[in-house]
């Protein structure tokens, strides 16, 4: 087994409106950021997984986040598995 | 009959609920998530309101996993009825017992006022003592109510009446103006296909009694009762 330390970030769907992400807009372009559009706020998770290869690794973090750590309904996820 | 109020870590209406579940001659009794079976002579489970596990994650996101759950789910599908408000109808989302999620509000502020709701269906154990398009005042108390779903399931629950309340003005209108929260449809509750599964953001137990302010929220302990003395 080795250890493999996995970076999860979570973001909510496109075709759902991030409030939180639009008020940081307004804010960037108060502060005159005007070349920032369309934020969007997201969760990231680290974790350190025991597998045998990183495509195992992958499976489980991506099996993880389907059950608990993002809500499919609403939530994407990226997964990136490192050494 | 006799109600059983579900208690995790960080639930704070569990004793709200628990006094309404005690009016009307009825009994209520907690149940700590850690317990792994449902007392037999429980009729109707209450998910109570709070910030169960913190919130952590998302609301209602690990509370699913609890012991207590497991067993929900099961009373939920032998057809008995599960009420879950506020936090608790986020733990339904998350358990799948209920369809869609709930986002935070679009105002990004936490909401404590009281609201009008439609009362859509009256043919459900949550309702039947309550008028064809009754208005209730109930209170909501949330941060993240704002009702999401995709638009396949949005016409699901149309199709099946699913779509128990909905915030509205004091005279019943349903519109953009009632809607505290940008909740899709102005949906304030709902129910599963079988009718026994009820989620709903505004706080019932809360206008449970006159001497509370108001007691529009009897209806809802009323028609539990009905629903259970009736079967």
């Amino acid at each position: 087994m080795k250890k493999y330390k996995a970076k999860v970030f979570v973001t909510l769907r496109e075709n759902i409106l991030d409030v939180q992400g639009k008020a940081i807009e307004h804010a960037l372009h108060s502060l005159e950021f005007n070349n920032f559009n369309n934020v969007r706020i997201g969760k990231y998770v680290e974790l350190e997984v025991e597998a045998q290869n990183d495509g195992q690794a992958e499976e489980m973090v991506k099996s993880a986040c389907e059950k608990l750590i993002a809500n499919p309904i609403i939530e994407n996820y990226n997964v990136e598995i490192i050494e | 009959m006799k109600f059983g109020v579900i208690v995790f870590p960080g639930s704070n209406c569990d004793r709200d609920a628990f006094f309404a579940g005690n009016l009307e001659g009825n009994t209520a009794e907690f149940i700590w998530h850690k317990e792994t079976t449902i007392p037999s002579d429980i009729d109707c489970i209450i998910i109570p309101g709070g910030f169960s596990y913190g919130d952590y994650l998302r609301c209602g996101a690990i509370s699913r996993f609890s012991n207590i759950m497991k067993e929900v789910v099961k009373f939920a599908n032998s057809g008995k009825p599960v009420i879950g408000i506020c936090n608790g109808f986020q733990i339904l989302t998350e358990a799948g017992l209920l369809p869609g999620a709930l986002l935070r509000n679009q105002s990004l502020s936490f909401i404590c006022k009281d609201v009008y709701l439609k009362v859509n269906n009256q043919d459900t154990p949550f309702t039947n003592q309550t008028a064809e398009n009754q208005v209730l005042r109930i209170p909501i108390a949330h941060g993240e109510g704002n009702y999401y779903a995709d638009e396949e399931t949005l016409a699901e629950l149309k199709q099946h009446n699913q779509i128990v309340f909905q915030y509205c003005d004091e005279n019943g209108e349903v519109n953009d103006n009632a809607n505290p929260n940008g909740s899709l449809l102005n949906i304030a509750g709902i129910c599963n296909k079988n009718r026994n599964v009820l989620g709903m953001m505004p706080h019932p137990e809360r206008y449970s009694d006159i001497t509370l302010g108001n007691d529009d929220g009897l209806h809802i302990f009323k028609s539990i009762t009905n629903f259970i003395n009736s079967n």
